[in-house]
């Protein structure tokens, strides 16, 4: 091996790499290339480019996670954000997708201790955004499981919206996140320490979120997985006897969660209408 | 003026083929969107930034839709890392061709500078010295884009807060030469000429004398805000989040009355105001296009600057 990548002989390469190092690193001193008019010192004007980077990473994060920004104040925010863009830059172009390890770093982020469920209030934040950006389709229709021959009901196998996300929180992260979400007055006091599970789907454009009642969550799960109804129906009562399968079948057509249905039996037509 | 052709002839339109010609734009914010249906004087274009516009569907997709139905549209791409060394990313230069066949701007630029080293996306527009090394990458990388597209792309003017010692030619010398071994457009950015003159102490006449003016297809305006160097003296910098400064008008106004009806945009990115502000600001801007949009037809389009 040679002491340093070969590519570094190239002077473009060797200036990018002098250039970057200190833009996420504020005790490295300012890349020795640049320099002021005159030759005079170039300090301040090379933090224009560290504030550049730095601001618009910790902006776009505060763009994605507003319920944990209005959770811990403007300023803890723009405090774990710059320490979690120094840690973990972007390494994707589309800052819509920054910050799938935020809500990790949050969770082992010393002075958000107290928080315990501002990780996982992240983690809908963050799938709130993928759904908005999910490819479009149409949601299967109300009427469609109706068509399917009731011998055939039990092996139907649903496909999902390219939106769907579900989440489970050990808190109540979704009554938290719907709180917060929005700028307001002062949400009402909540239940931290009850577990709850959140669905997001996207019918249309518009990101629509819910909780979900109890074993709802490993049903759908279970269906997303390509497992048949029948199967998800039994997963739901092994979760829990409370599980009610009409309720969450009518909840899975109501929020758009699928698209069409396969498996035995499906008319050919269930499967064709789905835009792209 | 480098004519971009708005659509390959061959293919049929998706859109209306609106043309760009002697019009004054505005960046695109999705807050405007509808303010802007309501409009009905409005007869400029809309500026979208590429990567808002790269997810798979939703709202971003159908935004663009609706604007691009109506109104010129033109494609600024900002985060190709032209003026990097290493290779384009392939799957973001896929992307961006998805955007120009999808969407037939009528305009598709970038910028000369550099937001990605190694795989960390830098999240800025970036300087680069100007030597050999830089522009032999630079022309590489600009008719890799043009190839991926099927047509020339308009090439920004950076505003820079540093110098380059290393640097062997002049900004303006080093962009003549990218658009003639390319045939790149350029977009002159005229508050960035601003912002670098008075940053690094030339006169910004100076620069728009010396810059191969005959290449431009695009205008941008902007706001910028006012720091101090390390040595106290004034250092702008390049924020759009404010109306266009009075100097930048008045360097616009000497472009267009020596250069005739050149497209321009009015970029407004942060502290986004009511859509009406942003119309006034292009309104000017095609107030001034349309008053010297008579030496433009007695054919003094390309004269230099005196």
């Amino acid at each position: 091996m040679p002491p340093f990548p070969e590519r570094l002989a190239d002077p473009h390469e060797r200036f990018v790499a002098g250039f970057s190092a200190p833009l996420l690193d504020p005790d490295r001193a300012t890349p020795t290339s640049v320099a002021a008019r005159g030759g005079g010192p170039a300090d301040r004007r090379y933090a224009v480019y560290r504030n550049n980077v730095t601001t618009s990473l910790a902006d776009a994060l505060a763009g994605i996670f507003p319920a944990v920004r209005r959770l811990v104040g403007e300023e803890f925010f723009s405090g774990m954000a710059i320490a979690f863009a120094r840690a973990h830059p972007p390494r994707s172009r589309l800052l819509f997708e920054y910050g799938e390890d935020f809500p990790a770093y949050i969770a082992s982020f010393e002075p958000a201790r107290d928080l315990p469920y501002l990780a996982d209030v992240a983690r809908i934040e963050r799938a709130w955004l993928d759904a908005y950006h999910a490819a479009d389709a149409e949601p299967l229709a109300a009427q469609a499981l109706a068509m399917i021959p009731p011998d055939d009901l039990a092996a139907s196998v649903f496909r999902p919206h390219p939106a769907l996300r579900i989440l489970r929180s050990r808190f109540a992260a979704f009554s938290i996140f719907a709180a917060n979400r929005e700028e307001g007055s002062p949400p009402a006091p909540i239940r931290g320490d009850v577990p709850e599970e959140t669905i997001l789907t996207r019918p249309g454009l518009s990101v629509t979120t819910r909780v979900l009642p109890p074993g709802a969550a490993t049903f759908l799960l279970t269906l997303v997985a390509g497992e048949p109804l029948e199967t998800a129906i039994g997963a739901g009562f092994i979760d829990t006897a409370e599980f009610d399968p009409a309720a969450a079948i009518a909840l899975m057509l109501e929020t758009g969660a699928f698209t069409a249905i396969d498996g035995h039996g499906t008319p050919p037509q269930q499967v064709t209408g789905i835009a792209t | 003026m480098s004519d971009q052709t708005p659509v390959r002839s061959h293919h049929r339109l998706r859109f209306p083929n609106h043309s760009v010609a002697g019009r004054a734009g505005a960046s695109f914010k999705p807050e405007h969107l509808s303010a802007i249906a309501a409009e009905t004087a409005f007869e400029g274009f809309f500026e979208v930034h590429a990567e808002n516009h790269m997810g798979a569907g939703g709202a971003p997709h159908a935004a663009l839709a609706a604007i691009r139905q109506r109104f010129p549209v033109s494609l600024h791409g900002v985060t190709m890392s032209i003026g990097g060394p290493q290779r384009l990313d392939p799957a973001h230069l896929a992307r961006f061709a998805a955007l120009v066949e999808r969407y037939e701007p009528a305009l598709v630029s970038e910028h000369l500078a550099w937001s990605t080293h190694d795989d960390v996306f830098l999240s800025d527009l970036l300087p680069l010295p100007y030597t050999r090394e830089t522009l032999d990458h630079v022309c590489a990388h600009v008719s890799q884009v043009q190839e991926a597209i099927g047509r020339p792309i308009l090439m920004e003017n950076p505003a820079t807060y540093v110098l380059f010692p290393e640097s062997t030619c002049a900004e303006t010398d080093f962009i003549r030469e990218m658009a003639r071994r390319t045939g790149c457009g350029l977009l002159l950015d005229v508050n960035n000429v601003f912002v670098s003159a008075t940053n690094h102490g030339f006169r910004a006449i100076d620069y728009l004398m010396d810059f191969p003016l005959e290449h431009v297809g695009e205008i941008h305006l902007a706001g910028h805000d006012e720091q101090f160097d390390d040595e106290g003296r004034p250092l702008l910098i390049d924020t759009h989040d404010r109306a266009v400064a009075d100097p930048v008008w008045a360097l616009y106004d000497t472009v267009i009355r020596q250069c005739g009806p050149i497209p321009t945009l009015v970029e407004w990115d942060n502290d986004v105001p009511d859509w009406s502000v942003l119309r006034d600001e292009a309104r000017a801007a095609q107030h001034i296009l349309d008053r010297h949009a008579d030496h433009y037809l007695l054919g003094k389009r390309h004269a230099a600057l005196s």
